[in-house]
């Protein structure tokens, strides 16, 4: 990304209703570099800034199926071709016993390509973001919400995108060093 | 999760957050236990105890590795004894951690909120307790990794064909996928905890563990998704473990253990305790630490009347036991259930029946299901019951089967009791810890129960 020094406007809010109807505003405004923050999920907010679809439930598919196939196929490997012990006469390829195992691989895998696939999918870990830089957004875990248009849209404009932000009514503007 | 929006007060029962409380109260009212209370002398004597309790678990666990297993009471025909007696107890006690934290929250109960966090930590603390029984009753504990399938020089790999591989699978995933689920329900709080923290060294390690978290809407939206998927593929887990301690009892030919009704019943069970547990934590938690406004008369309630409703399937477990062993026509099933009732063990039998099944029945008077005083004994009785239940479970099953000749008793030591009651030790050890340096009730999920957090359009 090109470092700019302003990352970008950020504009604060009272409550999320209004967080939501000003995001929805800006975006319709045309503005499609923007991000809102806020201290719970909010319904509907990343669908106002036109976010819909996320590919987390595909990355646990895919994890989900590795798991399963995997869990299966080590057992078939183990049981039935490199180490072949024969239990009570009982088949080497017993599948009902197998399903147990394969079961809880699908969950294993499942579950944890859920968590780093929604945290890579972040981005996360990011310890450092230019939006720390703005004294106020310590509130943003605790009871305010945020706006911002990344100086990397195409509309932005110090001077107009700030008028077009005190437009929405908001508590406070401030501009965010990179 | 837009259907946990709903009004704090519901069905015009008692509040799951009391009135009067917005974003900054709720933040400032949990963090602050963490962050600015002074740590009570009260604090200190009570992990310095469970502290000592754990001490004495290394201990009796160290001479164990010393002198083998030959100093715990198991031998033939009881081979199996406290360990498993107490891996089962412990492995039941943290189903209702993820009950609360997965089900509920599939079941849009929007009162698990405020005992989420806590329950699911006691989930984690509880495996951990039984994570160590088997590795330890395995006789030589430092090869415990051979329970894995790893390529090995001895050319040799597990038997997936026994439920005691199943078990190690089962357990060891759900120990992970708790954790997962505990430690991505803490993210948004931690950031609440590096934002507010006014230590610096507090401020560095909140911040690591929250890994830059910043509330941004798109992370919302993909973090829902994945809490909620999480808890989708929690839910037949944590079903699944139970079931699958069970199935080391009941694919066993051994009477008393070859039934089918073990897995429900062990679920049930599992509910059950894992629910009393719970109130015995909540209930002098919210006392001490004055969050009666979060964890409300409702909580407890709730809670009691899940206790009262896993108490009956697990009565009618009992039942249809006692029932197949008449019916089955069997006779050693039948000698099981005679041995039960009229044994060496019949008073923990009785003991186990006047917990689980007769004292549990207060909880239909609606004044003890509000009393937190009563709610704390009889929570205790079903703990000490549903332990009962295992002992019963493990012990007379094996200490009388098939052959006269093969019959024995089974006395614990005092090495079984000192490792039992250490475990209890840390156990709590690592509550107190908890309630100490991390937030006990999820914040941000407390938030979005609030009336202002309903976006009007």
């Amino acid at each position: 990304m090109k470092r700019t020094p302003i990352y970008g406007m950020m504009a604060e809010f009272d409550s999320a209703t209004h967080l939501v109807d000003a995001a929805h505003r800006t975006y319709e405004a045309g503005y499609l570099k923007i991000d809102a923050y806020s201290p719970f999920p909010v319904e509907g907010l990343a669908e106002a800034m036109g976010f819909h679809k996320n590919n987390v439930p595909l990355v646990v598919l895919i994890g989900g199926l590795i798991g399963g196939l995997s869990g299966y196929l080590m057992q078939y490997w183990i049981s039935a071709v490199s180490y072949p012990v024969n239990v009570g006469g009982k088949p080497y390829h017993s599948w009902p016993a197998f399903i147990v195992v394969t079961f809880e691989m699908t969950i294993l895998f499942a579950g944890i390509s859920c968590v780093f696939g929604m945290l890579a999918l972040n981005g996360l870990p990011m310890p450092y973001h230019p939006v720390f830089n703005v004294p106020r957004f310590a509130f943003a875990t605790k009871d305010r919400f945020f706006l911002i248009v990344f100086s990397s849209d195409p509309k932005y404009s110090p001077s107009e995108t700030r008028r077009f932000l005190e437009s929405l009514g908001p508590r406070s503007i401030s501009e965010v060093p990179s | 999760m837009d259907e946990k929006r709903q009004p704090v007060t519901l069905d015009g029962g008692s509040p799951v957050i009391e009135p009067g409380h917005t974003f900054a109260t709720v933040t400032d009212k949990i963090s602050s236990i963490v962050l600015t209370r002074p740590t009570s002398n009260g604090w200190f004597l009570g992990f310095g105890i469970a502290f000592l309790l754990t001490m004495m678990m290394l201990f009796a666990i160290g001479y164990l590795f010393v002198r083998g297993t030959g100093i715990w009471g198991v031998n033939i025909p009881v081979g199996w004894g406290f360990a498993i007696v107490n891996f089962v107890w412990w492995i039941g006690i943290g189903h209702a951690g993820t009950l609360i934290s997965a089900i509920l929250l599939l079941l849009r109960q929007s009162w698990r909120n405020s005992i989420n966090r806590f329950a699911e930590a006691m989930t984690l603390f509880a495996v951990s307790a039984a994570g160590i029984f088997p590795l330890i009753h395995v006789g030589r504990p430092w090869l415990a990794y051979w329970l894995f399938p790893y390529p090995n020089s001895m050319g040799v790999w597990p038997q997936f064909r026994s439920p005691l591989v199943w078990d190690v699978f089962a357990v060891s995933t759900y120990a992970t996928i708790s954790l997962l689920f505990w430690f991505i329900g803490l993210v948004p709080d931690l950031a609440t905890l590096r934002d507010r923290s006014t230590n610096r060294a507090a401020q560095i390690i909140y911040g690591m563990l929250a890994m830059g978290w910043r509330g941004s809407a798109r992370h919302w939206h993909r973090y829902e998704t994945a809490y909620l998927l999480l808890a989708g593929l929690a839910t037949p887990l944590v079903l699944s473990v139970h079931t699958v301690v069970s199935f080391d009892f009941a694919v066993a030919i051994v009477p008393g253990w070859h039934t089918t009704i073990f897995p429900p019943y062990f679920v049930a069970g599992a509910i059950y305790s894992g629910f009393a547990m719970v109130l015995m934590l909540a209930i002098p938690i919210r006392k001490v630490y004055g969050l009666e406004d979060f964890i409300t008369e409702r909580h407890l309630q709730n809670s009691a009347k899940v206790m009262l409703a896993t108490g009956l399937i697990v009565a009618y477990g009992y039942a249809i036991e006692a029932f197949m062993g008449w019916y089955s026509g069997n006779r050693y099933d039948a000698f099981t259930l005679w041995n039960r009732l009229h044994g060496p063990y019949a008073i923990p039998y009785w003991a186990l029946l006047a917990c689980n099944i007769f004292v549990p029945q207060l909880l239909w008077i609606r004044k003890l299901r509000t009393s937190p005083a009563a709610l704390f004994f009889v929570s205790g009785v079903i703990l000490v019951g549903m332990w009962l239940e295992r002992f019963i479970i493990v012990v007379v099953s094996l200490q009388r089967d098939f052959l006269t000749s093969s019959w024995g008793m089974y006395y614990p030591t005092r090495w079984d009791w000192m490792t039992y009651i250490g475990t209890i030790g840390m156990f709590l050890a690592a509550m107190f810890l908890f309630v100490r340096i991390l937030p006990m009730i999820s914040i941000f999920e407390m938030r979005t129960l609030l009336p202002e957090a309903e976006v009007k359009e």
